[in-house]
């Protein structure tokens, strides 16, 4: 249904009952809405359900940046709903697709306003345009709003000045008389003046139709009333609305109770209604961003932050990266390092690598503030487990980027961690005031050579505890010493997490072997110096991708039989011996046959 | 596109024939041994009481005489005509187990929801933080589900307990074995803290008052020679005080069947095949059928 009602905007709450890390319990048009206000200001209006098991997100928590539900722990981003972590699967990044409801959410004149589906803009009032607007105690009405705002019409009140005089103990002089100003279906416009004429004063009264048999009168008053006035005007109008709540529910209590209104609860997409799976896609630049600000967060690095040019930026998790498309035609991927919650742009860092194959260096030289550049929604191949007692996070360079959105999640939701900056000098950290607002919880080892960087690193793995999990993000040499001091320190290939900016394997992409496809029932010759990506997307088959180095994990696929030669950097040691997943970008088969699960 | 409906059916009589078929567990016998029980059964005036020869009876409708027997300790009444007893409980028959009704409490809530909530294993570090579960110890390891001899059986779940019983001093990887041998009645086997080759099992027996209220009894049958009887009732009332805001802030209150309405993820397998169960057994009581031609 999609009537008046549905297209208009309405009030769903005052501004001061969205105070902070509260939930506020909405109604609008039978449809329950939860209605919360992040730390940042922005304030939200979702539908109050969870879509995992339906429970209402108004008895959840707001945590200043995310939602977490009461039930299961499921933790929404603000501004998006989307989900950005499921505790019972801490090894896995959520599906982006699982997104509560989300409605329009405006402020004006003390008031948030939302929508079923509401066109243009919440209404702008000429009586409360000049002189600010002063929101009054909102008063729940058990009647349709027809019939309030029809009482309304006939409502009075006193003017703002004789109220304030009353709070010198004389009381509110007489009144004199009110009239209707303006009025539609949900709202009337009085203006009440003094008996002598000397005063007067404009208040326009919204009717929120919470329900068929319920309605919210949210009252604002046009002009704000001297401090010491508020609480003498405020007690008034209440004391005049309580009355009319008590008139109409009488006169409702006479009339048979209308057909309560059904909100429709919108089915999940079919994707999500069984066990989620990624869908496969490939390279794609969905989104197109803008430069918002471009600036030197370290020696050779460039930040940027990205901001939408149509519509909310998808939800992202700590650890995800985005594809950039460049203007010279590469693709690069960078991590992000926002916060949880920081949904109105993207912030990356860009090392410029003078030796690389220019994608740095167009980032670097070329892109300014302004520009429209072409990116990937964020997809996560280095998702953060929360499940851990601590979480150890090292960082070599720019590797800070994605360790630097883990320790701010981790930082924010309380979980024990420690943060290893490794920098050739304090000029060199990215992010330096970021990671400063990290506290104690930071070590910079700066200026080390190979063999110190070493030690430091003896020492920082050394006896693992239980339940601890480790997050390594730098250069290639450092990952490596990195994976072998932690696996001599017996650390399991399953506690320590590894992300690669490049692959350094030598490929050799001579053999020529069959590729079978279990699913399409499809056989493919790889001929040499293809590779089997390749060979797919020429025979129509989408496989997702990024990197396509074997670096990023983005493209990895189940191997149902066959012996893969793995040339990533991306699964560990176990995860190649089991040979039950492999990267098809750059690995290859070590027999004449593979057979995948695609 | 279809969307689910959220009226609700708050005292609709049961026109439901799986469901009038079944026996529910009304009341703990001890309950009307203190004095005669009116309430209601899925949606009928039900009063039940103790005759003057000490038999159990129990009337539906303005005073229509039903069928009732007793097992378990509690009273099970139905309004049609079940195809045999009450499902089997064997370890009422180990008799060095304690055997006893934890609590009996009402829930603005409808069977199949409750049912749903005590096979999950996902909730415990939140909503019973301390004690089945806390966080970060948040994962739910595979398990697997199947069906037999027409109930559903869970194994192999392993969930990190603080204090799993009564009688735990200490955290445990808790190993639980699910039952569903009802449609609005379940049983969990979990590890006895005092002796690991047997397992201690409880039971939630769900009396439906109406297909959205319902009280919900707990029966619990453990290996425990050292917890008193209180001591035993109030962690089970504990969890369960717990688990009711919960229940009862979940919408809509009837469980949708509908594979479209709810999003499910790999913990939620043995909540995936109890609803596939209920739209093959053809329940629509207490639930929002699937709609027609969707695949369950």
């Amino acid at each position: 249904m999609s009537g008046e009602a549905e297209r208009r905007w309405h009030p769903v709450a005052s501004q001061y009952d969205v105070v902070p890390r509260h939930v506020f319990w909405g109604r609008l048009l039978g449809r329950e809405l939860a209605v919360w206000r992040a730390d940042d200001g922005y304030v939200n209006v979702w539908e109050n359900r969870c879509l995992h098991r339906g429970v209402r997100l108004s008895v959840g928590t707001n945590d200043g940046r995310e939602l977490v539900c009461r039930y299961h722990g499921w933790r929404y981003a603000s501004r998006t709903a989307g989900c950005t972590y499921i505790p019972a699967h801490p090894a896995d990044a959520p599906a982006r697709t699982i997104c509560n409801r989300t409605f329009p959410a405006l402020e004006r004149y003390g008031l948030v306003w939302s929508g079923e589906e509401p066109d243009g803009e919440p209404p702008v009032l000429d009586a409360l345009e000049p002189g600010g607007a002063f929101a009054l105690r909102g008063v729940t009405v058990r009647a349709p709003a027809e019939m309030v705002v029809d009482a309304l019409s006939r409502h009075r009140f006193s003017p703002t000045d004789l109220i304030g005089a009353a709070a010198d103990g004389n009381g509110p002089g007489p009144g004199g008389p009110v009239t209707v100003t303006g009025q539609d279906r949900y709202h009337v416009v009085l203006r009440a003046e003094s008996a002598d004429g000397g005063s007067a004063s404009t208040a326009v009264f919204f009717a929120q139709p919470a329900d068929a048999d319920r309605t919210v009168v949210r009252a604002v008053l046009a002009g704000r009333p001297a401090p010491d006035s508020r609480i003498p005007v405020w007690r008034h109008h209440n004391t005049a609305l309580t009355q009319l709540r008590d008139a109409v529910e009488a006169e409702a209590r006479r009339r048979p109770p209308p057909e309560p209104m059904v909100a429709a609860i919108e089915e999940v997409p079919i994707h999500l209604s069984e066990v989620p799976e990624p869908a496969p896609k490939g390279r794609r630049a969905g989104l197109r961003v803008q430069v918002a600000r471009k600036w030197p967060v370290a020696e050779d690095v460039a930040g940027f932050e990205l901001v939408s040019i149509a519509g909310q930026l998808p939800t992202f998790q700590p650890g995800a990266h985005i594809d950039v498309h460049l203007p010279n035609g590469l693709v690069r991927q960078y991590s992000l390092t926002n916060g949880p919650g920081e949904l109105d742009r993207y912030r990356i860092g860009v090392k410029l690598e003078p030796d690389g194959g220019g994608g740095s260096r167009s980032l670097h030289e070329n892109v300014r503030v302004g520009d429209v550049l072409a990116v990937s929604e964020p997809r996560n191949n280095f998702p953060l487990r929360r499940d851990a007692v601590r979480t150890v996070l090292v960082a070599g360079g720019i590797g800070i980027t994605p360790l630097l959105a883990m320790a701010q999640a981790l930082r924010h939701q309380g979980l024990d961690f420690e943060l290893h900056v490794f920098a050739r000098s304090e000029d060199h950290i990215a992010f330096a005031e970021l990671i400063d607002g990290l506290g104690e919880s930071v070590t910079r080892h700066i200026g080390l050579s190979p063999s110190e960087t070493g030690a430091a690193l003896e020492s920082v793995l050394a006896g693992p505890g239980p339940h601890e999990h480790v997050y390594v993000c730098g250069p290639g040499p450092m990952l490596d010493a990195a994976r072998r001091i932690a696996a001599a320190g017996g650390r399991t290939d399953d506690t320590v997490h590894f992300e690669y900016f490049a692959n350094p394997t030598d490929i050799d992409d001579s053999t020529t072997f069959t590729v079978e496809l279990a699913r399409s029932a499809l056989s493919l010759e790889v001929p040499a110096g293809a590779t089997i990506m390749e060979v797919l997307r020429a025979n129509g088959v989408e496989v997702s991708s990024s990197c396509e180095t074997g670096a990023c994990g983005t493209c990895r696929v189940a191997v149902l039989d066959g012996e893969p030669v793995h040339n990533d950097v991306y699964l560990n040691d176990t995860e190649k011996q089991q040979g039950g997943e492999m990267m098809v970008c750059v690995s290859r088969a070590g027999g004449d046959r593979l057979v995948l699960d695609i | 596109m279809t969307v689910m409906a959220t009226a609700e059916a708050e005292t609709q009589v049961c026109t439901d024939p799986v469901i009038r078929n079944q026996w529910h567990a009304v009341a703990d016998l001890d309950e009307i041994r203190r004095g005669e029980l009116r309430t209601l059964l899925l949606g009928e005036p039900l009063r039940c009481w103790i005759d003057s020869g000490g038999a159990a009876r129990a009337a539906a409708g303005p005073d229509r005489e039903i069928e009732v027997r007793t097992d378990y300790g509690y009273l099970w009444a139905t309004l049609g005509k079940p195809s045999g007893g009450v499902f089997d409980v064997p370890e009422t028959r180990e008799h060095d187990r304690r055997t006893l009704n934890a609590l009996t409490v009402g829930i603005e809530v409808s069977a199949p929801r409750a049912v749903e909530n005590f096979l999950d294993m996902a909730h415990f570090p939140y909503v019973h933080a301390g004690v089945l579960g806390e966080e970060p110890h948040t994962e739910v390891a595979e398990y697997r589900v199947e069906e037999r001899d027409g109930e559903l059986w869970a194994f192999d779940c392993l969930f990190y307990q603080p204090r799993a019983a009564a009688a735990s001093s200490q955290a445990v990887l808790a190993e639980y074995v699910y039952r569903v041998p009802h449609p609005y009645s379940a049983m969990l086997y979990k590890s006895s803290p005092t002796d690991a080759s047997r397992m201690d099992a409880i039971g939630i027996f769900i009396h439906p008052l109406t297909a959205t209220r319902i009280r919900a009894h707990l029966f619990i049958s453990v290996l425990d020679d050292v917890s008193a009887d209180r001591e035993i009732r109030r962690f089970q009332q504990g969890v369960i005080a717990q688990d009711k805001p919960i229940l009862e802030n979940q919408h809509p209150k009837l469980l949708p069947l509908d594979p479209r309405a709810e999003t499910p993820i790999r913990a939620d397998r043995s909540a995936i095949v109890y609803r596939r169960w209920l739209s093959r057994l053809g329940v629509t009581y207490g639930v929002i059928p699937a709609a027609e031609g969707v695949r369950t």
